[in-house]
This record gives C-alpha cells, structure tokens and sequence, in this order.
C-alpha cells in the first residue's frame, strides 16, 4: 500500500465495513439504566437519618399494632386496688400474689387514676394517633389530588372558580372551624350511628369519624394546589397530546398519564401531611374534643396527666415524648423522601 | 396595584362572610342550647328568655338578624354572662391574648432570623448542624408538650417560674416561650434556606468585589433579601399566635379570648361564638392581605396578578 497523500480525500474503505461481535458487544450498555424508582430507592437508602426515622416508625406501629394483642392487660381495664402505682411497682394485693409464687407482669410505666396499666395505654393511644394520621392523609391525598388534577387539567373558568374556593378554604383560620366541626357533627353521627346500616359509626368511634371529616373539609387544600402546579407543567407534554389525538377520555389522561407522573410529589406530600395530622389530632384531644373515653389517644393521655402534674409527673412524660417522637420521625422520613424523590427541591 | 388590593379586600370580605354563616349554621347543629344547662330555671323562664333573644325564630330569620345588625357593629348580648355586651367581652379579653401573642411573635422573629442566618453562614460546622436539629425539633414537639413539659420542669421541679395566671411579667416567660417555640423553629428554617440561596447569588459576589467590608454586605445585601420569605410567612404566625394560643391558654389558665371562645363552644353562648370568629377571622385574613400587599410593596421583583 502506497503512503497516503496527507491532503487527499480519499476515504479509507476499512471504516465502512460492518461492526463485528465484539465491537458491538463494546458499545452497549456497560450496566443496566436506572429507573426513576430504583435511583430514588437508593438515593433514600443511603440517607441514614430516613432510614432510622423510618425504623423508627415500624417499631412503634409493631407496639402499638400487635403488641398490644399479646399484652397481658388491656387499656380500659381497671384493677382495683393499683391506682396510680408508680413505673415498675406493684400493689399491695399483686405483692402477695408475688409471694404466694404467682407471677404477676410488671406495670413497666405504673398505672392512672383508675387503676388501668399505662403502658399498654400508652401503646394503644400511639395505635390512635397513627390511625389517623395514616387515614387521614389518605382522605387528603384523595381529595387534593383529584381536585387539583381536575382544576389544573381542564384551566380556564373552571381553574379560577375551583382555585378561589381553595383560596377561600386556605384563609380560613383553621383551629376556630375545627373545633366547631368537630363539636357539632358529633350529634348527627350518633343519631346515624343507632341506624343498622351504620353500625360501623358506633364501632369506629363518633369522635374519630368527626376528626376524619374535618380533615377532608379543610386540609385538603394545600395538596391540591401543589398537584395543580404539577398538572399544570404537566399537562404541557407530548404524550398528553400524543393521548388526546388517540382518543383518550379526560378521566384517562388524568389517571394514567397526569396523576402517575406526579407521584413522587404525591408521596413525599402525603407523608409530610401524616405528622401535621397526628399533631392536630393530638390538639383537638387535647382540648377534649378528639376520641372518646376510655378509648386513649396521646393528646387525651397527656391532658389527663396534666391534672395531676405535681404528684405523677410520670404520666406526662412517656405520651409528651412518644407524641413528639412520632411527628419527629415522620417529619425527617418525609424530608429524605422528597430529597429522594426530588433532588432538585433539596435546600 | 390598586385592582389587586381591592381584588383581595373582596376576596377577604368573601371570605369572612363564608366564615360567619358556615359558624352560624354550625353552631345551632349543636346540641343543646344556652339556657339548658341551668336547671334553677323554669320552662317559661327558658321560653321568656329564648324569646328576648329572638331564639324562638326560625333558624333563618335568626341568620337575617344577625348578620344584619353584625353588619351595623352590634353583635349582640352575651347569653350567659348576664348584661355584657359581646364587643365588650372581646375588647376586655383580646388584649391579653395579643400581648401573649404579640411577645411570641416578636420573640420569634428576634431569634429565628439571627439564628437562622448564622446557620446559614456557617454552614456545615458543627453550629449549624446544632441549630438544625434545633429547629427541627421545634418543628416536631407539640405547643402541649412543650407548654406541660416546661411547666413541670420550669415551675413544679425547679420552682423558678410560676404557672397559673398572668399577673407579673415572670408569668409571661413560659407561656410565650411555648408559643415562640414553633414559629422560631419554623422562622429559623426558613432564613436557613434562603440565606443559602442569597449568598450565593452573583450580586453577593460583586458586592464583596467592589471592596463593600463582610459587614456592609452581609447586612445591606444578603439580609434583605434572604428576609423576604419571612415577610411573607409574618402574616400565618400572627395568625398562629392568636388562635395557636387556644392550648397555651387553656394550660396555663390566661384569661384570653381562645379560653374565652372554647369555652364559649361549651355553653353554647351563641352570640359570643359569633363574635369572637368573626372578630378572628377579620383579624387574621386582614393581616394575611396586609402581609401580601407589604411583600409585593417591599419586592419589586414580584410581579402583581
């Protein structure tokens, strides 16, 4: 082969030939792509402070869901003779029952004024508190995300009417509706509770039913603003257009395309709203109006303590801290959610 | 300018109407009424009385009274504190509650925007990371825990501050220390966050680059800005402070207008209910307007809609 002329243009032929195996084989994917899930997956599993909050989270809802079943004492049983024992002490009957050889489970955080063991009190009030932030961030996020879907979808007039009524609902002082929702729902829910279509009323709890509606009336709104703000951007895309011109329902477009592209939004807000939910419970129990006696809740717990706050501190302490504990893990697990899930919004 | 104003003037007066029939209508679904609980009085008695306060109309020409006369400034009689107008009860009871509230916020501000900007400029030590955890939680401990927790250590194990009442100025410490604690935490986060977003900003740079001293730039460029989210979050605090102060009441036994309305719920004092709702939530959707309209007066980068 001559030396080629360094200014000729002439093409070398080898270029042009087809990639062998292992060329080929060296141009695909060195290792699998990640998807948007398994990237936030571990994006979270590296955050040690979610992980721990959410180890947190499981061990509690395993004491205040299951251990509770196998306790030896229920919450609203009263032993008599055991009123207000201090952590880890016994009265003077279980004393002799301990000498006569039985064996008698300890009162690990004493008992109240009624005799009734703390700790199992303690664990079902948390089994309360849980319940409602769990179910009434589920009311929330079907609520907001439908009708903020449904407002940032369709624009127009509709958008601005739908939008005053949040902004109206957003400036309403919360606390003074609250407590007066709560308050007077709570005789029409009795009078439909002795219905036999409604039994359930009576079994759920009339106070715990009037907690979730004041939800779903007021909290919804700051979900549906933020889904709006997504749809809105969202809605921009190719694909919804790609959908439309197929013939895809409006009910379509919002469920399987809008509503499954902000779900990473969706998750990280939910789980944010679980301890604000918690928090406001744990209010309105406070005051009195959250669930019923003997049903406990941490808020009514640490109310009751409150009443005898100079001789039984101890009361206080363990709802005060676990309440605080609760809203605190749920909190950090919800911020490396969103660090998770959207690196971008991270400050 | 002057569309958006009155745009959201209407919006709020909307809305405060919203609020007083949505209260009205509420409240009578409650059970019982003002005059059942007190045994000592008759059936006629209950009638005469229902009848002196227009209880015996339908629901709804008692609704056309009442926001007509509300409408004219008259709110009405107390049901149950005999001879009082509600006006009266609420300018005897509101000043209290503001003063608690109004040292809560000031307490907030004054310690979550200093505290919030150090964390911010020293980012990563070991200050930071103590101001964050913090602030985080102040976040997540509920104003009754705070508020029982202090009373127990502050006033029943130590013994240095008193617990009931409000009658010298060491009464006010812990009350207003748990009603700050929220805000502050919140307030301190947020001027954490924007804090970090001002300073790293080009003007910041040029600032120190035409020879401005760490001081005149921190103070006269990063400060004023990074303070602007604040600004807008001012208008939700008061709001917190004056009905968040309904458990800070109740606790710590202050003779404010939260215990006033609570208990008021409890009687079925209708008119004060009214009173008092309409009175708060005037209050706190004024502010939230004034707030807004300030920020937008206050930035120029915000376009008005």
């Amino acid at each position: 082969m001559t030396k080629k002329n360094p200014l000729s243009f002439q093409l070398n032929v080898d270029d042009f030939l087809p990639a062998t195996d292992a060329e080929k084989q060296s141009l695909t994917q060195m290792r699998p792509g990640v998807s948007y899930w398994k990237d936030a997956m571990r994006r979270l599993w590296k955050n040690k402070v979610a992980m721990v909050s959410l180890g947190v989270i499981l061990i509690i809802m395993v004491f205040s869901f299951i251990v509770p079943m196998f306790y030896p004492y229920r919450y609203e049983q009263q032993i008599r003779g055991s009123e207000y024992l201090r952590p880890m002490t016994y009265s003077a009957e279980e004393q002799a029952r301990i000498d006569a050889g039985e064996k008698v489970f300890p009162h690990i955080l004493g008992t109240d004024y009624l005799g009734r063991d703390y700790a199992v009190r303690v664990m079902v009030g948390s089994r309360i508190s849980l319940l409602v932030g769990l179910i009434a961030s589920a009311i929330i996020l079907i609520i907001g995300s439908t009708y903020g879907a449904i407002s940032g979808f369709f624009g127009g007039w509709v958008d601005l009417v739908m939008m005053r009524i949040v902004d109206i609902i957003y400036t309403v002082p919360d606390i003074l509706l609250i407590v007066l929702i709560s308050v007077s729902i709570r005789d029409p829910m009795e009078k439909l509770a002795t219905l036999p279509a409604f039994q359930w009323v009576q079994t759920v709890g009339v106070n715990l039913i009037s907690i979730f509606i004041v939800f779903a009336l007021l909290y919804w709104v700051g979900m549906a603003r933020i889904v709006r703000g997504q749809v809105l951007t969202l809605k921009q895309n190719e694909y919804v257009t790609a959908a439309k011109a197929l013939g895809a329902s409006n009910g379509r477009i919002i469920r399987k395309h809008l509503l499954t592209n902000c779900i990473g939004t969706l998750i990280v807000t939910t789980t944010l709203q679980i301890p604000s939910s918690i928090f406001t419970e744990s209010f309105l129990s406070f005051l009195g109006l959250g669930v019923a006696i003997p049903l406990p809740s941490l808020g009514s717990l640490a109310s009751a303590a409150l009443n005898g706050l100079n001789s039984y501190p101890y009361l206080l302490l363990s709802p005060a801290l676990l309440i605080s504990l609760i809203i605190l893990s749920f909190n950090l697990f919800g911020d490396g959610l969103r660090d998770a899930f959207d690196p971008k919004l991270k400050q | 300018m002057a569309v958006y104003i009155v745009k959201r003037i209407l919006l709020a007066a909307l809305t405060i109407f919203l609020v007083a029939t949505i209260t009205f209508f509420l409240m009578n679904l409650v059970p019982g009424g003002p005059f059942v609980a007190e045994k000592s009085i008759s059936e006629q008695a209950q009638a005469a009385l229902k009848e002196k306060f227009g209880l015996d109309k339908p629901l709804i020409v008692q609704y056309k009274n009442y926001m007509l006369s509300a409408l004219q400034g008259d709110f009405g009689l107390s049901l149950k504190q005999r001879g009082r107008t509600v006006t009266d009860i609420i300018l005897s009871k509101f000043p209290v509650s503001a003063r608690v509230g109004g040292i809560a916020v000031l307490t907030a501000l004054v310690v979550g925007i200093p505290l919030g900007s150090v964390a911010a400029l020293k980012r990563g030590t070991w200050i930071d990371n103590l101001i964050i955890v913090i602030a985080t939680c102040g976040i997540a401990f509920p104003s009754f825990v705070i508020c029982t927790v202090g009373m127990y250590v502050f006033g029943v194990y130590l013994g240095w501050l008193p617990t009931l009442g409000l009658t010298t100025p060491t009464h006010y410490i812990l009350p207003v220390f748990a009603l700050a604690f929220y805000p502050t935490a919140y307030i301190t986060r947020l001027m954490r966050s924007s804090m970090l977003d001002v300073i790293g900003q080009d003007y910041m740079r040029t600032a120190r680059a035409k020879g401005l001293s760490q001081f005149v730039s921190l103070f006269k460029h990063a400060l004023r800005n990074a303070i602007l989210p604040v600004v807008t979050y001012i208008g939700p605090l008061l709001a917190y402070a004056l009905t968040g102060s309904f458990i800070v009441e109740k606790i710590f036994v202050i003779p404010g207008l939260g215990k006033e309305f609570v208990s008021s719920i409890a009687n079925r004092d209708y008119t004060v209910i009214m009173g008092t709702t309409i009175f708060l939530a005037t209050l706190v959707i004024l502010m939230n307007v004034l707030v807004d309209i300030v920020y937008k007066i206050i930035d120029p980068r915000i376009q008005l809609k």
